[in-house]
């Protein structure tokens, strides 16, 4: 994939943007990685503030579970909320894109929620408050097949779950 | 380069060796593995109703067979309109001229009898243009709700008395019936016959489930489910759909199971750390030993026939490729070396080949090798093929085929391994995953 095709990719995503919403949103994931309208109006100590203004998901290179720039910062955030927000507990569920085999790509998903967790607990997060789970490309946001639709499937996406203290 | 253009020399060879189904002066014979170009013209009557319940399932028995036949592309039905002969009596002489002159080189006939709800069925084959039986005629029992098995018998047998090899249409097929869109994908495991019929369900819809496998016997079904939020193993016995949980640890990965060929033994997938190795668990006793330790992706292993060796895949070169290690794990061998990216080996149930799924430049294809990885054929090529499973026989591959785009689809297909005879199978909805049973018993 060169510079080139990267930007261009980059473009028609920003294009297309206000399209291509899913059906599959009726649960905690539904909000997408950045501010939708009336993020400010959030309680920070929200899991839609979680979701919506810290970013629950960080996204990944064909083939690849390194965390980017733009990733590290993201879970940098997290790890900063779930900081402030000490009973919850999280699950991080890796994805992979449709560009692979089944069984194979249940690994790769696993390899990107893994990083993800390990790069919180190096924030400060304990491992006992962080699953991991991959669904390969059993569960992907977004359906067509090109990269425009790829590169947000490839995904962990970090889950609020049950408070610690109830 | 070198595997695509031996593919292609294959392909030629088999060309050049084909059209070899009737030797006309010789016993009939299908060589399979030559590539049948002129499929075999056959004639099957109506079996003859021997009671008056018996008179329903006559035509329809003799219906499946000819689709049985004709779906192998190595047979070619010669129409009922063009008979010139009727099939009055099973134990009539045959007519030869008359088949003869419709061009049908071999002859079945049968007579169905039913009493109460036992169904019984006796049939013969003939060779038309030596005038002899080919074969002596058998006869098969069973449940009138089985009608479609007695049906498979006999296709089998006559199959295999033209082929020589032994055949593969009284089996069946466990796969994930899919529905929905892509983003809201509905799974359940499915049964059913090999060639659609007969769908039973499994499971609901109410947890993801994966690549289902059949014991050696066929009772049972290993697949993965997310019933409890997380890929664990199941085992389910078909006949009693009772289902029971193999693997356990709250948050541990484990996937892609299937059974040795002792039908004691599971070899699967396990996660930790992100980390996935391949295992193996006594179902008895749930003893566990690990089989690899490597930090790459290790999954979807196959037994050897013979449950000496395991073919697994593995990234740990940089992409995923074939492995070969002894069944208790040990040293791994590569065997795939072409371009591309290499998953899903299965070893065939003949022990000779290796079916795969290769993903080059964007596309998928189903392909099988020699189990040392030498002469790779590629049999399929689309947006995305994956998942090969073997025919009892070894002679054709079913697999998963997905379309592209946002009304992407999965469906089953099945192939030879000539790479001739490329077509879908029927089923109710999408459908993935396809395990094919050993023949029933």
């Amino acid at each position: 994939m060169s510079g080139l095709k990267l930007a261009l990719a980059a473009v028609a995503v920003l294009g297309l943007s206000a399209c291509g919403t899913n059906p599959w949103n009726d649960d905690l994931n539904s909000g997408g990685g950045s501010a939708g309208a009336g993020a400010d109006a959030l309680d920070p100590a929200s899991p839609a503030y979680f979701q919506q203004t810290v970013g629950d998901r960080v996204l990944f290179a064909v083939d690849q579970s390194n965390l980017s720039p733009a990733a590290q910062a993201t879970l940098q955030g997290q790890a900063q909320w779930l900081a402030r927000n000490s009973d919850y507990v999280v699950t991080i569920e890796g994805h992979a894109d449709e560009q692979g085999t089944r069984e194979y790509n249940l690994g790769l998903g696993a390899k990107r929620a893994n990083a993800a967790r390990e790069y919180l607990i190096s924030q400060g997060v304990a491992g006992s408050r962080i699953k991991v789970v991959s669904f390969g490309k059993e569960r992907p946001l977004e359906i067509c097949s090109d990269e425009t639709c790829y590169s947000k499937n490839r995904r962990a996406v970090t889950v609020l779950a049950g408070g610690l203290t109830g | 380069m070198r595997n695509f253009l031996a593919a292609l020399l294959f392909g030629a060879s088999a060309l050049a060796g084909a059209g070899a189904a009737a030797a006309q002066n010789g016993p009939l014979r299908i060589e399979i593995d030559q590539g049948v170009i002129e499929p075999l013209p056959y004639a099957v009557p109506d079996f003859i109703p021997e009671t008056s319940a018996a008179s329903e399932f006559a035509n329809q028995i003799a219906r499946v067979i000819a689709s049985d036949l004709s779906g192998t592309g190595l047979f070619r039905e010669v129409p009922a309109s063009a008979h010139i002969s009727k099939v009055t009596g099973f134990d009539n002489p045959v007519k030869y001229a008359d088949w003869k002159a419709v061009n049908a080189q071999a002859l079945i006939t049968g007579a169905v009898s039913v009493n109460g709800n036992r169904l019984t069925v006796r049939f013969r084959g003939y060779d038309v243009f030596a005038e002899n039986e080919l074969g002596t005629g058998l006869q098969f029992t069973g449940t009138t709700e089985g009608w479609r098995r007695m049906a498979h018998k006999v296709s089998d047998a006559i199959y295999s008395r033209i082929t020589g090899e032994s055949g593969y249409f009284d089996s069946r097929v466990v796969y994930v019936s899919e529905s929905g869109p892509k983003n809201d994908r509905r799974k359940r495991l499915a049964i059913m016959d090999y060639d659609g019929a007969n769908v039973q369900y499994l499971t609901n819809s109410a947890a993801l489930v994966l690549a289902p496998r059949f014991s050696p016997t066929g009772d049972r079904v290993l697949y993965t489910s997310y019933e409890s939020g997380f890929p664990q193993i199941h085992v389910l016995d078909v006949g009693k759909v009772q289902r029971k949980i193999l693997s356990s640890g709250d948050g541990i990965m484990s996937f892609a199971p299937r059974f040795a060929p002792d039908g004691r033994t599971v070899v699967y997938s396990q996660t930790q750390g992100g980390n996935t190795d391949l295992y193996s668990m006594d179902i008895a006793t749930g003893a566990k030993a690990r089989l690899t330790s490597a930090p790459s992706i290790e999954t979807a292993p196959s037994f050897s026939p013979d449950g000496s060796q395991i073919v697994f895949e593995s990234d740990r070169s940089g992409s995923q490729q074939l492995y070969v290690m002894p069944v208790g794990g040990g040293e791994a061998r590569r065997i795939s070396f072409g371009k591309g990216r290499y998953g899903t080996p299965v070893w065939s149930p003949r022990g000779d080949m290796i079916a795969f799924t290769k993903q080059n430049k964007g596309r998928f294809h189903i392909g099988v090798m020699r189990t040392d990885g030498s002469e790779e054929r590629l049999l399929t090529a689309s947006f995305l093929d994956e998942g090969p499973t073997w025919a009892p026989n070894g002679r054709v591959i079913m697999f998963t085929r997905e379309s592209q785009g946002s009304t992407g689809r999965a469906l089953l297909y099945s192939v030879d391994i000539t790479g001739r005879n490329l077509k879908p199978v029927k089923t109710p909805d999408g459908a993935s995953d396809p395990a094919w049973s050993p023949l029933q018993q």
